[in-house]
C-alpha cells in the first residue's frame, strides 16, 4: 500500500493514498462534524459542515470529498473554519422546528449535538420556516419534512442499498424537499418500509412511529439479538425500557445485515407484547378454544397423529416447519417426521 | 447545378455514404478531383449569389429573423416582400433571405439590402412596397427608414457607418444576420467547415489541441478556463468512449449571446464540436439547449440534419475514419443545469443537481465516460482558430484574454443589443461608444456584469479593460457576457435583492449554504428595501455572503453573493441610507417613498386626482389637493402629471 504524509492542525499524519481528508482526520481522532456523510453511501458533499481550510486551495473545501495528498496542510478548527460551520448550523437551525423537548430524536440528533458544540443561538437568522404537512400515512414511519435538513442520506440509501429509488429531491431553492415522486405519502408510494431511511436520518425527520413517546435514548437498554422472522439471521438491537421491548433499531455492527432490515424485522416486533399473542396451548372443545396444559395438549396431538398413522399409514402425515424456528428446532422437527412418525414428508415454509 | 450542394457533373461522387476527403474545399474552390472550367464557373456563380458580393447579379434583401425581430413580425415582412416582388415580376431579380440576429435588437425589425449594406430599421409591413419601388427598382435608399445617429442626427448610409457596428469586431457574429442559418450551403460559402477539414486532413489530434492552446482561447461560459488545456485532460483520459458537450443552457437574466449564435450560425457550433471531438477522440456529442429557446433548437436540428446529409456528421466523415454523431437535448428550465455536472445529470435523465469533484468530467463525465464540455461561444470560436491559425486569433484581445467576446447590452442604455468586441476594450467604450450611453440623458450609476454571478461596477471603474482577470479583481466577472446598465434611478440594494431572488429560486437545494444562505440574504435585503433594516443587518449580511461564497458546492452558490458583496463594496452608502435614514437615494423603493402636495404650489387643476389610479387624491377648485397617504400606492403618476411641481416625493 502506498502511504502519504500530510499535516493536520500542526500534526504530521500518515495515511494510505486515496484517503479523504475526513477519513485521515478520523483515523487520527480529529473530530469533524458531518451530517450528509455516510461511509456506506456515495459521498454527496452537500451539508458542507465538514469544511476545512487547506493551504493553496481556494474557499473552504469539504473534507469528506477532498482527497488527502502528500504534503497537504490542513486546518480543521481554526477561526475561519469554525465560524463557517457555525454559520451553516445557524442556517439549518433557522429553518428547523425547535420542539426538541418533544422530539423523538432528542438525545440522538446530530444537528442538536453540533448546534450545542458550536454554540448556535438560533437567533442570528430569523425568517420564514417551512410549514409542510407531516406524512403520517403509514403505521411505521413518521415523516416530518419540516425537520429535514436535506442531507440526502435517505435518498441515497433507498437508491444505493435498497435499490428502490422511492425518494428524491423535488422543487428548488428554499422550497426543496425530499419525498416520493409527485410528493405522494409513503403509503401510496413504492416504499416497502424497510426503514433504512429512518436508520440513516441524522435528525428527527424520519422516526419510528411505534417508539414515539415510549423512551429516550438514554433510558433505553439496547439488546443485540437475531431477528426471529426468517432464517436470514439479521441482527438488530431491541430497545428495552423497564423490561419491555419498545422497538427495534438497527445495529451497524450486525454481521449479516449491517443497518439494514426488512419491514418485519424493523417494525414487526410489537408482537412481543401483543395481547393477541398465544401464551398457552389451546384445545378446541365444542367449537371453542379452551386453555389446556402442555401435557394435555401434547397427549392429544400424539394420539391424533398415532391414530392417523394407524388408519392411513405414516405417509398420510406431512409436517411443515417454519423459517422462524431455529436450526435446532427444525432439526428436531425432521427427526420427529422421519424417526418417530416414519415419513419423509417434511418441508419448510422458506424452502421455495 | 441549382444548389452549391449539387454535384457539378457525374464525375463528382461525394455522398454521405461515399465520402470524399476534399468535399469541403471542393464546394468553394472546386472541383478538385477533375479539371473543368465549366464546373468551376458554375460553382463560382452560385457562390457569388450566396455571398451577395458586389459582383453578384442579384441584390439580396436580408430579414433578421432572430427572436427579437421575429416577434416583431419579421416573418410577415418576408411574405409581403415576396408577394410584392412577384407583383412587379422581380422574383428572379432579387432574392430574399431570412437570417439570424443582427444584434441591434433595439432597432428591429431590421431589413438589410446587400451588397449596398443599406440598413433599414423599425420596418413595418407598410414600408415594404416603398423599399421595393424606391430601393430595389429605382436604386435609391428609403431615407426615412435609415438608422439615425442620436448624437449627430444623421442618417447612416450603411450599417458599418453606425457607431453601434463601427467599433465592433464581429468574428463569431460574422455570419449572424448575413447568412440563412437554415441553409448549410450559405455556411459553406463563408468558408464553413474549412477549419474542421484542415484539422482532420492536415493535423493529428494533439496538434489540434496545441493549436487551440496556442491561440489562448479561454472558456466563454464564465470561468475563463483555457480551452486547449481542458481538451487535453479529456484527450489524456483513458476510455473507449468519450463525449463532447455544448452547454447551451444560457440562463443569466439579460444574456442572449448564445441564443443568437445558435439561431444565426448553428453550423459554427457544430464545426467547433467536430474539431473538439476529433481532438479528444470523442465520437458522440450533445448540445444541451434550454427549452426556452425553441428557435435555436429548431435551427440546430435543421443544421444537424443537413450536416448528416452531406456526410459531415455520421460515420467515416470525409473518408477519414473519424465518426461523430450529435444530438440536441432540450433542458427543463433549471438555471443550475448550466453547471456542467448538473447538466450531465440532466442529460442522463436525472434531476439536475451538481456533483462534487473529483471525479472531474474529463475523467468521469456523462455516463461516467471522459467528457469535455464547452459553451456555445467557446465552440464557435474554434473553427476560426483552425481556419486562420492560432497566431491570427491571438492578435485580438489582451495578453491573457485572447480573441473577442460577445456582450448582451441591456438595461437603461440607448442601444440595447448584441455586440462583439476584442477582449480588453474598456467598459466605457462598450457602454457609451457602442451602446450609445444612458437613456433619456440620465446619469450612469452602475453596470452589472456577469449576471447573477457577477458584480456591479460603478462609474469610476468604467475604464477597466474587460478581460477575465481584471474584472474578477474588481469583484465582478466576465461571466457569460451580460451587461445590464443602470441609471441614477436604480436602487443598488434593490438590484442585489433582484439577483438574490433569482439565485435563491434557482438554487438546486443540494448544499446548505446556497439553499438556506441565499434565502436569509434575500430576507435581509428585502427587509432593507422595505425600510425595516436593522443596524446589525449589514454585518450579518456580509458575514453570511462570505460563508456562502466560501462553502457552497458549485459555482452557483459560490458566486451568488457577488451582487451583494459588490454593491456593499461600491454602494454601501445606499444600504446605510435605507437602514439609518429610512430613505432610498434612488427613490426606487416604494416602501420608503411618500408623496405629498405642496399647497402653495398647487393650482387646484385636479389633473393629479383625475389620473390617480386609486383615487386617493382629493380637493376642488377652492381647496388645494391632498394625498391620502394611507391609500396611496406610490406609483408616481401624480408627480409625472403635475405641471407646477406641486407634488413632492420624499
Amino acid at each position: 500500500m502506498e502511504w502519504i504524509t500530510l499535516t493536520i492542525d500542526g500534526r504530521t499524519v500518515t495515511v494510505p493514498k486515496g484517503t479523504t481528508v475526513l477519513e485521515a482526520c478520523r483515523m487520527n481522532d480529529i473530530k469533524i462534524p458531518t451530517l450528509c456523510h455516510d461511509p456506506e453511501l456515495t459521498p454527496a458533499g452537500s451539508c458542507r459542515l465538514c469544511v476545512v481550510e487547506i493551504e493553496g486551495m481556494r474557499n473552504l473545501p469539504p473534507s469528506c470529498v477532498t482527497q488527502a495528498t502528500q504534503g497537504m496542510v490542513v486546518s480543521t478548527h481554526n477561526k475561519k473554519v469554525r465560524e463557517a460551520r457555525k454559520t451553516i448550523l445557524e442556517l439549518l437551525v433557522a429553518n428547523h422546528p425547535l420542539d426538541c423537548m418533544t422530539c423523538q430524536k432528542m438525545g440522538d440528533c446530530s444537528l442538536a449535538e453540533y448546534a450545542y458544540e458550536y454554540e448556535v443561538t438560533g437567533s442570528v437568522f430569523q425568517g420564514e420556516k417551512r410549514q409542510l404537512p407531516l406524512d403520517d400515512s403509514n403505521p411505521f414511519i413518521l415523516r416530518d419534512p419540516n425537520k429535514c435538513i436535506l442531507c440526502g442520506k435517505c435518498v441515497r440509501v433507498c437508491e444505493e442499498i435498497q435499490g428502490k429509488s422511492v425518494l428524491d429531491f423535488s422543487f428548488r431553492g428554499f422550497n426543496t424537499q425530499v419525498g416520493p415522486a409527485f410528493n405522494v405519502p409513503y403509503s401510496e408510494s413504492e416504499c416497502v418500509f424497510c426503514g433504512s431511511c429512518v436508520a440513516v436520518c441524522p435528525v428527527g425527520a424520519l422516526t419510528e412511529k411505534e417508539m414515539k413517546g415510549k423512551g429516550r435514548p438514554w433510558e433505553v437498554e439496547k439488546v443485540q439479538t437475531t431477528c426471529p422472522f426468517c432464517g436470514t439471521g439479521c441482527n438488530f438491537d431491541l430497545n428495552v425500557k423497564d423490561g419491555k421491548v419498545i422497538g427495534v433499531t438497527s445495529n451497524p455492527e450486525a454481521p449479516v445485515n449491517g443497518r439494514h432490515l426488512c419491514v418485519k424485522g424493523r417494525f414487526g416486533i410489537d408482537m412481543v407484547h401483543s395481547p393477541n399473542r398465544i401464551t398457552e396451548p389451546l384445545i378446541k372443545k365444542d367449537g371453542e378454544f379452551v386453555p389446556a396444559s402442555w401435557d394435555e395438549a401434547l397427549d392429544l396431538v400424539a394420539s391424533k397423529l398415532g391414530a392417523a398413522k394407524d388408519n392411513y399409514g405414516a405417509d398420510a402425515i406431512a409436517i411443515l416447519s417454519s423459517a422462524r424456528c431455529t436450526n435446532e428446532e427444525n432439526f428436531l422437527m425432521q427427526k420427529l417426521a422421519r424417526a418417530v412418525i416414519g415419513t419423509n414428508n417434511i418441508d419448510h415454509c422458506a424452502r421455495t | 447545378m441549382k444548389s452549391l450542394l449539387d454535384p457539378c457533373c457525374e464525375r463528382c461522387t461525394h455522398t454521405a455514404q461515399t465520402p470524399c476527403k476534399d468535399y469541403v474545399r471542393c464546394l468553394t474552390e472546386g472541383p478538385i478531383c477533375h479539371d473543368d472550367e465549366q464546373c468551376k464557373a458554375e460553382r463560382q456563380r452560385l457562390l457569388a449569389e450566396i455571398k451577395t458580393e458586389k459582383t453578384s447579379a442579384k441584390k439580396a434583401v436580408l430579414f433578421c429573423t432572430g427572436t427579437g425581430c421575429a416577434s416583431s413580425g419579421a416573418h410577415s415582412l418576408i411574405d409581403l416582400m415576396e408577394s410584392e416582388l412577384k407583383k412587379h415580376g422581380l422574383e428572379n431579380t432579387f432574392t430574399t433571405r431570412p437570417t439570424g440576429c443582427h444584434g441591434f435588437c433595439e432597432q428591429g425589425p431590421i431589413v438589410i439590402v446587400e451588397p449596398d449594406q443599406t440598413f433599414y430599421t423599425h420596418v413595418t409591413p407598410e414600408d415594404i412596397p416603398e423599399i421595393v419601388e424606391k430601393d430595389l427598382i429605382q436604386g435609391e435608399r428609403v431615407e426615412r427608414l435609415l438608422y439615425v445617429d442620436p448624437t449627430s442626427g444623421e442618417h447612416a448610409t450603411t450599417y458599418n457607418n453606425t457607431p453601434f457596428y463601427a467599433k465592433q469586431n464581429r468574428i463569431i457574429l460574422h455570419n449572424c444576420g448575413h447568412i440563412n442559418p437554415e441553409r448549410i450551403e450559405e455556411y459553406f460559402a463563408q468558408d464553413g467547415y474549412k477549419g474542421f477539414a484542415r484539422a482532420i486532413q492536415e493535423m493529428q489530434p494533439l496538434e489540434v489541441i496545441e493549436e487551440v492552446k496556442k491561440s489562448g482561447l479561454r472558456g466563454r461560459g464564465g470561468a475563463g478556463f483555457p480551452t486547449g488545456l481542458k481538451w487535453s485532460f479529456a484527450q489524456q483520459a483513458e476510455g473507449d468512449k468519450k463525449y463532447v458537450i455544448c452547454n447551451a443552457d444560457e440562463g443569466d437574466p439579460g444574456a442572449f449571446m448564445d441564443r443568437s449564435v445558435l439561431e444565426g450560425d448553428p453550423h459554427s457550433v457544430i464545426e467547433g464540436m467536430l474539431i473538439g471531438a476529433y481532438a479528444i477522440g470523442a465520437d458522440e456529442g450533445y448540445i444541451y439547449c434550454r427549452a426556452e429557446y425553441p428557435l435555436a433548437i429548431k435551427r440546430l436540428e435543421i443544421a444537424i440534419k443537413q450536416a448528416q446529409e452531406v456526410g459531415l456528421l455520421g460515420e467515416n466523415i470525409l473518408n477519414s475514419g473519424f465518426s461523430f454523431n450529435l444530438h440536441v437535448k432540450a433542458g427543463a428550465g433549471a438555471f443550475v443545469c448550466g453547471e456542467e455536472t448538473a447538466l450531465m445529470a440532466s442529460i442522463e435523465g436525472n434531476r439536475g443537481m451538481p456533483k462534487v469533484r473529483p471525479p472531474f468530467p474529463a475523467q468521469k463525465g456523462l455516463w461516467a465516460k471522459p467528457t469535455n464540455n464547452n459553451n456555445v461561444e467557446t465552440w464557435s470560436n474554434v473553427p476560426h482558430i483552425l481556419r486562420h491559425g492560432a497566431d491570427w486569433y491571438a492578435q485580438y484581445g489582451t495578453e491573457k484574454s485572447k480573441g473577442t467576446k460577445i456582450f448582451a447590452l441591456t438595461g437603461k442604455l440607448n442601444n440595447t443589443g448584441l455586440v462583439e468586441v476584442p477582449m480588453g476594450m474598456s467598459l466605457r467604450e462598450i457602454i457609451f461608444d457602442i451602446g450609445g450611453g444612458v437613456q433619456n440623458g440620465k446619469k450612469f450609476k452602475a453596470v452589472q456584469i456577469g449576471g447573477p454571478s457577477g458584480g456591479c461596477i460603478p462609474e469610476e471603474m468604467l475604464d477597466l479593460p474587460v478581460d477575465f482577470d481584471t474584472l474578477v479583481q474588481a469583484g465582478a466577472m466576465v461571466g457569460s457576457g451580460g451587461l445590464v446598465i443602470m441609471d441614477e434611478d436604480t436602487c443598488m440594494v434593490d438590484v442585489a435583492r433582484f439577483f438574490l431572488n433569482f439565485t435563491q429560486k434557482e438554487s438546486c437545494g443540494k448544499c446548505t449554504p446556497c439553499r438556506e444562505g441565499t434565502k436569509r440574504m434575500l430576507e435581509i435585503l428585502t427587509r432593507i428595501t422595505k425600510g425595516e433594516g436593522k443596524e446589525e443587518d449589514l454585518v450579518t449580511l456580509e458575514n453570511l455572503a462570505h460563508v456562502v461564497k466560501n462553502t457552497s458546492l458549485c459555482g452557483l452558490g459560490q458566486t451568488a453573493p457577488n451582487p451583494v458583496l459588490a454593491t456593499l463594496k461600491y454602494f454601501r452608502h445606499e444600504y446605510e441610507a435605507h437602514i439609518y435614514d429610512k430613505q432610498c437615494p434612488a427613490h426606487a423603493c416604494s416602501a420608503l417613498l411618500s408623496y405629498s402636495i405642496d399647497a402653495d404650489k398647487c393650482k387646484k387643476c385636479g389633473l393629479c386626482a383625475r389620473n390617480c389610479p386609486v383615487s386617493c387624491i382629493s380637493g376642488d377648485k377652492n381647496t388645494p389637493y391632498q394625498i391620502n397617504t394611507e391609500a396611496c400606492i406610490k406609483c408616481g403618476t401624480c408627480l409625472d402629471k403635475c405641471k407646477f411641481g406641486a407634488v413632492v416625493r420624499a
